[in-house]
C-alpha cells in the first residue's frame, strides 16, 4: 500500500469513527438538521485538504470539532444571523429552586426525579428553542466543554460576557424545561399524590 | 488556619457555575469545595446542576443515518480518486 493510500485509510476510519461526535456538535450548533450535515461534510473536506498540518494523530478529533465550530462560527459571523437581537431572558430561572417548591415536596429527591425522567428529546427541544447566541455558548461550553477563555477567543467577546452569556443560556434553557416538566404532567402528578 | 469567614451559601451558590465549569481559582474552588462538603442544600444544587451538565454534555453523539452515512462515504471515496490537494466535489 502507497504512503498516500495508507492516508487515505488512516483518515476514513478516523472520520467514521468521530461521526456521530461531528453530527452531535454540527446539530447543536446549527439547529438545522440539513445543514448541520452540510456542515459536516464541509468538515470533512477542509479536514482532508488540510491533514498536513494535523502533527499527531492523537489530536485528530479535538482538530476536527475545532474546524467544524470554525466553519460554523464563520459562517454565523458573516451572515450576521441576529447581531443585536435583543437577548431576552427569565434572569436567575432555576429549575431546582421550582423544584424545591413546598407544594413539590412530596418527592423526596425531585430533582433527582425530575432527571431520571429527563428525555434526550427534551433537552434537544429546549436547547433549539434557545435563541443563537445562548444555543452557541451552550453548546461550546457543556457539549464541546470548552473554557470560558476559548469561548471568548472564537466568539470575539470579552470573557466577562461568556460568563454572563452562559448564565442567562442556563436560566433560559432551565426554564424552558420546566414549561415542559409542567405541560408533561408534573403538576398533575403532585395533584394526584397530595392530600386533598 | 485562617481569620476568613466561612463561605455563605449565597457566595457559594454564586460561585456554583464557575465551580461545574472548572473556571475558579484553585483557593476559591477549594472554599466552595468546602462549602459543598458541609452544606446539604447547597450539596443537592450543585449534583442536580452537576448533572443537567452531563446530560447536555451527552448530546455531543447523534446517530448517524443509512442517507448521511451514505454521502460521508461517497465525499471519502472521492479524496481516494481526486489530485492531491484536492477536496473533490465540494
Amino acid at each position: 500500500m502507497t504512503a498516500e493510500a495508507e492516508e487515505h485509510r488512516w483518515f476514513e476510519h478516523a472520520v467514521q469513527a468521530l461521526l456521530p461526535e461531528l453530527l452531535g456538535v454540527a446539530r447543536r450548533l446549527a439547529w438545522n438538521p440539513a445543514d448541520a450535515e452540510d456542515l459536516v461534510e464541509e468538515t470533512i473536506a477542509k479536514g482532508w485538504l488540510a491533514r498536513a498540518t494535523l502533527r499527531e494523530r492523537d489530536r485528530f478529533n479535538g482538530w476536527m470539532i475545532r474546524i467544524l465550530t470554525n466553519l460554523f462560527l464563520s459562517k454565523y459571523r458573516f451572515e450576521a444571523h441576529h447581531p443585536h437581537e435583543p437577548l431576552e431572558t427569565e434572569g436567575d430561572f432555576s429549575l431546582f429552586e421550582r423544584m424545591h417548591q413546598p407544594f413539590l415536596l412530596w418527592w423526596s429527591t425531585p430533582e433527582q426525579e425530575f432527571l431520571d425522567r429527563l428525555l434526550r428529546e427534551d433537552l434537544v427541544h429546549a436547547i433549539e428553542g434557545l435563541a443563537e447566541p445562548f444555543r452557541i455558548v451552550v453548546t461550546l461550553a457543556d457539549v464541546e466543554e470548552l473554557s470560558y477563555a476559548e469561548i471568548a477567543a472564537l466568539l470575539e467577546i470579552p470573557i466577562g460576557t461568556v460568563r454572563s452569556r452562559l448564565a442567562r443560556a442556563r436560566a433560559q434553557l432551565q426554564k424552558a424545561l420546566w414549561d415542559h416538566a409542567c405541560q408533561a404532567g408534573l403538576r398533575k402528578e403532585q395533584k394526584e399524590v397530595g392530600p386533598e | 488556619m485562617t481569620d476568613e469567614a466561612p463561605m455563605t451559601c449565597e457566595a457559594a451558590l454564586r460561585l456554583l457555575a464557575e465551580f461545574l465549569d472548572g473556571e475558579l481559582g484553585e483557593a476559591r474552588h477549594q472554599e466552595v469545595e468546602h462549602h459543598l462538603a458541609a452544606c446539604r442544600s447547597c450539596f443537592s444544587r450543585a449534583e442536580f446542576e452537576r448533572r443537567l451538565k452531563a446530560e447536555i454534555g451527552s448530546l455531543r453523539r447523534e446517530e448517524i443515518s443509512p442517507s448521511f452515512d451514505a454521502r460521508v462515504r461517497q465525499l471519502l471515496d472521492s479524496f481516494s480518486t481526486s489530485p492531491r490537494g484536492s477536496a473533490g466535489g465540494s
